[in-house]
C-alpha cells in the first residue's frame, strides 16, 4: 500500500548521506502510516535547523517557522483545531537552545502534542558548534579547549515538571523508534520524544559506535509511572536508557481546559461572532 | 469666604496614594455623571508601584461632550499628605481645594480658596482610612446634584461581591460624604450649574482599552495571547473577562516572543488573533512580525506605547513607537498601521484590523498609548453590532498551493482539514507550493508578490478626520490620542481660516495627503515625542515639511491649554 505522506515531489534532500536524519524521516513516514492518520489532518510544525527541514520532506501540512519557535505554534495550531494531529519536530538546538523557555513552559501547558526531537548533540547546520546537549569536553571551532558547561537534560526537565509522557529513542533502532512514536502520538497530553542521531559531518564523538555502546533499552522492570524512578533514569550518564521514561495522565491536556471547548470540540475557524451577545453586552456595559 | 459658582464645564482633580481606591472614585463618579445627565471625561496618572506614591485622577464633567484632558483644576481634593506637590503649577487661584487641614500644603492656607473637612476625624470615626474614597463619592455626588438613592444605589452595585460588613461600611461613608456637602451647600459656600441633557442617560462610558476589545470582539478575535505590560495589559483582561461569552481562547504567554508566535500558529489553523503589548514586548516579536510578513499570515498587534527607550516610564504616555511600529521586522513586507484618535475609533479600528489583516494576509498594527488606553469619556453606542468579522480563508482541493501567484499577489489562503489540499507555510523563501527553495527566479517573483499587495492596500487607506475649516489657511496635523485634544483647542481657538487633520491611519499614508496639505500655508504637527516621527514621514513619502513642530514627551500627555497655548503662538510667529 502505498503511503499517502511519502513525498509527492522527488525532492533534493538536504542532509549530509548518512545522516540520523533519513532514518527519524523513514520512522515518522511508517509511524505516520501505521497510524492511519487523515492526511489533511496532520500538521507538522518545526522551527529553523537540518531536523526542521523534516516536513518539506513529508506530504503533509506543515508549519516551518522561526528557530526556537515550534512549540508555541504547535500549541496554538492545537487549540483552535483539536481535531488535528500535531507534531512538533526540530532539533536540540532549536527546541533546547533558543526554544529553552518554551519547551519549559509548552510541557507546563501540557498541550495534547507530540515534540519530537532531533537530539544530535551538536548544531548541523551553523557548521559544527555545541549545541545544549553536547558532552562536556566536546571541542568545536567555537569551544575551542572543550565544552565546559554541564549539558541540558531535557528528559530530566521534563519529567520535574510531570510532563505527560517523555521517552528517549535512538535513530538506528526503527524498530523500537516506531513503537515509542506510535504511543506517543495517541498518547494524550505533551509528549516528548528526544531521539539520539548521529550527526556524520560533525560530531565525531558521538558517532554510530558511541551510542550502540552508551545506551540500554529499559526493561519491563521500568514503571513509568514512578516519577522518582523516572528521574533517576533520567539522570543516569555512564549508559543512556532509552524507552519510555515516563508518563502521567493526571493532567488534563490544554485544550480541554478551555472553556471554548466546553460545550462544542467545533474548531476556531467554523464559529463566528455572536452578534446578539455583542448586543448584550454593550447593554450592560451602560452602568444605568 | 463668597459663595463660589461653577459653570457648565468642571475639572475635579482627587489625588491619593496608590491603593486608596482613587479608580473606584473615577468610575463611580462618571457613572453617576451620566445618571444626573452630564457628559464625563476621565483621565488617570499613575505611579509605576502598588501602594504609596501619589496618583491622580482628573474628572471633567460638562453640559457638553468632552473628551479631553486639561490642566485647569477648578476643584481640588488631596486625600493624603504630600498629594499636591506635584500639582503645584494646576492648582490656581480660582482652584477650589477640598479637604482635610492636615492634608494640604501651608503654601495654599492663606490665599488660596479651600473648603475644610474633617476627613481624619470622619475617618477614625468610621473605622479606618479603607472608605476614604466612599466618603469622597458622597461628597462629590451631592455638589453634582445627584440623589441620594443614586449614590446608595452606584455604590452598591461596585460592591456586591464584597460581603455586608463592607457594603455597609461604604454606605455609612457615602452618607457622611453626602450629609457634609449638603452642610456646605446649605452653608452657601458652593454652586454648580452645569446645564443637563437626557441624552447622555443611556451612554455608554468607555476605556480607551474597552475599546480596543470591543472591537476586537466585533472582529471576531477568538484568540489572545500575550504577557502582560502597561499599559495594553487592559485589552488583555478585558477580553479575558468575556472569553467565555464570546468564545476567545486567551493564553498568558511565557513571553512576547511566544505570546506572537502562538498567534501565527492560531491563524494558520483557522482562529483570529491578537496580541496586546507594548514597545518593549514588541521589540521581542519583532522576527515573528517578520515571519508573519514571510508565511503572509494575518496577525493583530495592538501597542499600548508608553515612554522608552528601555524600560522607561511604564505607566506613562508617548507616541515615541511610531517609526518602530513602521519598520521593525526585518526583510521587506507589507503592513498597515492604525492609530486610533478616539474610542469610537478605537472600536471600528481594530474590528477593521481583523478583516484587513485577513483580506491581505499581512499583520496589521494598532498604535494606542497610556493617555488613550486609560482615558474614559461617555458616548454612544453607534451600532457595533453592525460591525461584522470578515472571513477570507477558502476552501482548499487536492490541487491547492498556498502562495500560487495571482494578479494582486494574494492567494486564496487555506486552513488545514478545511478542503481536500496540504497548506504549508514557511519562514524560509518558498515556491507557490510552500516548499524551501533557494531558486533565484522563485525568489525575485515572491518578493514581488508580496510587495504587490500593497497596491489592494493603498487602496482602502482611511483619510484623515477633518475638523475646523474647510477654507484654511492653517493646518494642523495628529495622530492617534492626540484627536480630541486637538480638536477641542482648534474649536476654542475659533478661527475660520484653520483646519486640524487627525490621522488614524499612519501607514500606508492616506494617498490624498498631500493634497490636503499642500493648499495650507502653514503646516503645524502635534506629536506626543520627541522627534516627530509622523512628519519625518509625511516629509519623506510627500516631500511637505511642517513649519512648526508641537512636541510633548515628558510623559504626560497634551492638555487643551497646552495645545491652544502653542498653536496661537505658532500663528503669532507670522
Amino acid at each position: 500500500m502505498s503511503n499517502v505522506f511519502e513525498p509527492e515531489v522527488d525532492t533534493d534532500i538536504a542532509w549530509c548521506p548518512g545522516c540520523g536524519n533519513f532514518s527519524i524521516h523513514q520512522i515518522l513516514l511508517k509511524t505516520l502510516s501505521e497510524l492511519k492518520i487523515k492526511q489533511q489532518k496532520l500538521v507538522l510544525v518545526s522551527g529553523i535547523g537540518q531536523a526542521a527541514k523534516t516536513p518539506q520532506y513529508i506530504n503533509s501540512n506543515y508549519f516551518n517557522g522561526l528557530h526556537g519557535r515550534a512549540l508555541p505554534v504547535a500549541t496554538a495550531v492545537k487549540s483552535c483545531n483539536p481535531e488535528l494531529t500535531v507534531i512538533a519536530i526540530s532539533g536540540d538546538g532549536c527546541v533546547y537552545g533558543e526554544g529553552g523557555n518554551h519547551f519549559i513552559h509548552a510541557i507546563r501547558r501540557n498541550p495534547d502534542i507530540t515534540c519530537i526531537v532531533h537530539n544530535n548533540m551538536v548544531y548541523g547546520l551553523t557548521k559544527g558548534q555545541a549545541s545544549p546537549t553536547s558532552r562536556k569536553g566536546f571541542i568545536s571551532s567555537l569551544q575551542i579547549s572543550g565544552v565546559y558547561s554541564e549539558p541540558f537534560n531535557p528528559l530530566a526537565v521534563a519529567i520535574s515538571l510531570n510532563a505527560s509522557f517523555v521517552a528517549r529513542a535512538y535513530s538506528a533502532d526503527e524498530k523500537q523508534t516506531i513503537e515509542v512514536l506510535k504511543i506517543a502520538i495517541k498518547h494524550r497530553g505533551f509528549s516528548l520524544v528526544d531521539i539520539f542521531q548521529p550527526c556524520v559531518s560533525f560530531n565525531k564523538l558521538n558517532t554510530y559506535k558511541w551510542y550502540k555502546e552508551n545506551t540500554y533499552y529499559l526493561d519491563d522492570s521500568h514503571d513509568p509511572g514512578n516519577k522518582v524512578e523516572a528521574f533517576k533514569k533520567a539522570v543516569e550518564n555512564e549508559k543512556y536508557p532509552l524507552g519510555i521514561f515516563y508518563t502521567n495522565t493526571d493532567n488534563l491536556p490544554f485544550e480541554k481546559h478551555l472553556p471554548v471547548y466546553k460545550d462544542s470540540n467545533e474548531p476556531m475557524y467554523k464559529r463566528n461572532v455572536d452578534s446578539d451577545k455583542l448586543a448584550e453586552l454593550m447593554k450592560n456595559m451602560k452602568k444605568n | 469666604m463668597n459663595s463660589i459658582q461653577l459653570n457648565n464645564d468642571m475639572s475635579i482633580v482627587i489625588s491619593g496614594e496608590a491603593g486608596q481606591g482613587l479608580q473606584s472614585i473615577e468610575q463611580i463618579m462618571s457613572n453617576l455623571a451620566i445618571s444626573s445627565g452630564y457628559n464625563v471625561f476621565t483621565y488617570s496618572e499613575f505611579m509605576s508601584r502598588i501602594r504609596g506614591g501619589n496618583n491622580s485622577t482628573e474628572i471633567r464633567i460638562s453640559s457638553k461632550r468632552i473628551t479631553s484632558y486639561v490642566d485647569r483644576i477648578d476643584i481640588f481634593i488631596p486625600m493624603c499628605k504630600g498629594a499636591m506637590f506635584r500639582f503645584k503649577g494646576r492648582i490656581a487661584k480660582e482652584t477650589i481645594i477640598i479637604g482635610d487641614v492636615s492634608h494640604i500644603d501651608e503654601m495654599y492656607k492663606d490665599a488660596y480658596r479651600i473648603i475644610y473637612i474633617p476627613l481624619l476625624k470622619i475617618m477614625k470615626e468610621l473605622g479606618g482610612n479603607t472608605y476614604i474614597n466612599s466618603l469622597i463619592i458622597g461628597f462629590i455626588s451631592n455638589l453634582l446634584g445627584s440623589t441620594f438613592d443614586s449614590a446608595i444605589k452606584t455604590i452598591e452595585k461596585r460592591f456586591k461581591n464584597f460581603g455586608e460588613e463592607i457594603i455597609n461600611n461604604n454606605m455609612e461613608a457615602v452618607k457622611t460624604g453626602f450629609e457634609l456637602s449638603c452642610e456646605i451647600i446649605e452653608a452657601d459656600k458652593f454652586c454648580i450649574q452645569i446645564e443637563k441633557t437626557e441624552d447622555v442617560k443611556n451612554n455608554l462610558i468607555l476605556y480607551g482599552y474597552e475599546a480596543i476589545g470591543l472591537g476586537a470582539i466585533a472582529g471576531g478575535c477568538n484568540f489572545i495571547s500575550s504577557y502582560p505590560m502597561s499599559p495594553s495589559t487592559g485589552v488583555f483582561t478585558f477580553l479575558a473577562k468575556n472569553a467565555e461569552t464570546f468564545g476567545i481562547i486567551v493564553e498568558q504567554a511565557e513571553d512576547e516572543i511566544s505570546a506572537i508566535n502562538m498567534g501565527l500558529g492560531a491563524w494558520y489553523a483557522g482562529g483570529r488573533a491578537m496580541v496586546t503589548t507594548s514597545g518593549g514586548g514588541f521589540a521581542l516579536m519583532a522576527e515573528a512580525l517578520s515571519l508573519a510578513g514571510a508565511i503572509e499570515s494575518p496577525m493583530v498587534i495592538h501597542i499600548g506605547q508608553r515612554p522608552g527607550p528601555a524600560t522607561g516610564m511604564p505607566t506613562r504616555t508617548e507616541q515615541g513607537d511610531f517609526l518602530t511600529a513602521l519598520y521593525s521586522g526585518h526583510g521587506e513586507f507589507p503592513r498597515i498601521i492604525f492609530a486610533p484618535g478616539d474610542k469610537e475609533d478605537g472600536i471600528r479600528l481594530t474590528h477593521q484590523a481583523f478583516n484587513m489583516a485577513d483580506k491581505f494576509q499581512t499583520p496589521v498594527i494598532i498604535l494606542t498609548d497610556q493617555y488613550f488606553m486609560d482615558s474614559s469619556n461617555n458616548m454612544n453606542d453607534f451600532g457595533i453590532t453592525g460591525l461584522k468579522a470578515e472571513k477570507y480563508f477558502e476552501i482548499t482541493d487536492d490541487k491547492y498551493a498556498r502562495y500560487k501567484f495571482m494578479g494582486n499577489g494574494i492567494s486564496p489562503r487555506g486552513i488545514p482539514d478545511h478542503g481536500r489540499g496540504i497548506v504549508r507555510v514557511d519562514s524560509d523563501e518558498h515556491d507557490e507550493n510552500g516548499y524551501l527553495t533557494e531558486d533565484f527566479n522563485v525568489r525575485k517573483n515572491m518578493v514581488n508578490k508580496r510587495i504587490k499587495k500593497m497596491e489592494s492596500i493603498k487602496q482602502e487607506t482611511i483619510p484623515p478626520a477633518q475638523s475646523g475649516s474647510n477654507h484654511y489657511k492653517y493646518a494642523v496635523v495628529c495622530w492617534g490620542s492626540v484627536r480630541n485634544t486637538a480638536e477641542e483647542a482648534i474649536a476654542a481657538i475659533a478661527r475660520n481660516d484653520i483646519a486640524c487633520f487627525s490621522f488614524t491611519q499612519l501607514y500606508p499614508l492616506y494617498n490624498g495627503t498631500a493634497d490636503l496639505l499642500k493648499s495650507a500655508e502653514k503646516l503645524i504637527i502635534i506629536e506626543n515625542n520627541a522627534t516627530s516621527q509622523f512628519g519625518t514621514f509625511i516629509k519623506q513619502e510627500t516631500g511637505i515639511e511642517f513649519d512648526h513642530k508641537i512636541l510633548k514627551y515628558n510623559g504626560m500627555p497634551f492638555s487643551v491649554e497646552e495645545i491652544t497655548a502653542e498653536i496661537n503662538k505658532a500663528l503669532l510667529k507670522e
